[in-house]
């Protein structure tokens, strides 16, 4: 008999562009993908969500700072709130961050330039929801696309987010200056993470590192086993 | 009433886009030190005391115009 398929959101907002993509690697790896547009108010019945990357509203003011008032927005905090997983992807994480869902904030890129390409990133934590698939030292071969993507926090932050344990996964090749090479974070409960590098692009070898797959399919596995414990 | 509100990179953070301002300035001539660059917003209120005016622009800014973690801001009235 074959598992159940998981519902898992992928909020739209406008200018989001890498929601298909999310979808389509959900449903490689085994889940139901629902797109929710960014104005619904309450989340359907899912088990997981992904804000996925793109330019919402434009980037403009920040980069997720328009967004973070959508009204699914306020949804998603309640399912993050009960335990629910989120993952945020790219401006999903900048969104996050600005949501305060998320610890940090994403700058411009050093450079000032945008970068697209594959990078390498280790795995810090394997005992999130978000990374349960991952071995902590891991490297991933996943790739990066943004323009902002420099995360960043003061010092006293930074300190009790490493006694905190929540830097999740850093780049071993900082492609944007990020501060200590930090590429993804968690909040303290472990079930929301963010991340600049794009795993739902990273799913299917015939198109380059399948790495993401590691992500997504925690992602998977921990909406069905929501789903069980719901039920 | 009409408010203007600055927004600053605050001191110590790294600015990229100043930085190339300040390099673009230096190769065209100009002796400059330092530049940041900012943000302006100005706003038209609804408000007619200054004070309430002035509140109502700081919830603003810590609610959206300005993210503290890595920027500063500063609020101008204009109640002419």
């Amino acid at each position: 008999m074959s598992e159940r398929r998981p519902q898992v959101a992928v909020i739209v907002f406008p200018g989001s562009n890498d929601d298909r993509d999310a979808a389509w690697a959900l449903h490689a790896l085994g889940a139901d993908p629902v797109f929710v547009w960014h104005a619904e108010q309450e989340l359907p019945d899912v088990a997981g969500v992904i804000l996925p990357g793109g330019f919402s509203y434009g980037d403009y003011l920040r980069c997720g700072a328009i967004a973070r008032f959508a009204p699914a927005m306020e949804a998603v905090g309640r399912f993050a709130a009960a335990g629910g997983p989120v993952l945020g992807i790219c401006n999903g994480f900048q969104i996050l961050c600005e949501a305060g869902l998320l610890p940090g904030v994403l700058r411009p890129n050093r450079s000032l330039e945008f970068i697209c390409r594959d990078a390498r990133v280790r795995v810090e934590r394997a005992d999130t929801k978000l990374t349960s698939r991952c071995t902590v030292g891991q490297t991933l071969t996943i790739p990066v696309k943004h323009g902002e993507g420099a995360w960043f926090a003061d010092d006293d932050l930074y300190a009790e987010l490493v006694a905190l344990d929540q830097i999740v996964l850093r780049y071993e090749d900082n492609p944007n200056g990020s501060m200590h090479d930090v590429a993804g974070v968690c909040n303290r409960e472990g079930n929301v993470l963010g991340l600049m590098p794009h795993p739902e692009h990273a799913v299917d070898p015939l198109l380059g590192p399948a790495d993401g797959t590691f992500v997504i399919a925690s992602l998977v596995d921990a909406a069905r086993e929501r789903e069980r414990a719901l039920v | 009433m009409k408010a203007t509100v600055l927004v600053r990179p605050k001191a110590g953070i790294l600015d990229p886009q100043g930085q190339a301002v300040e390099g673009s300035l230096r190769q065209l001539g100009f002796a400059v030190g330092e530049a940041r660059v900012g943000r302006v917003v100005d706003l038209e209120l609804e408000a007619t005391d200054a004070a309430s005016a002035r509140a109502e622009v700081e919830r603003m800014c810590e609610q959206l115009l300005a993210n503290p973690l890595i920027e500063s801001f500063e609020i101008e009235l204009d109640d002419e």
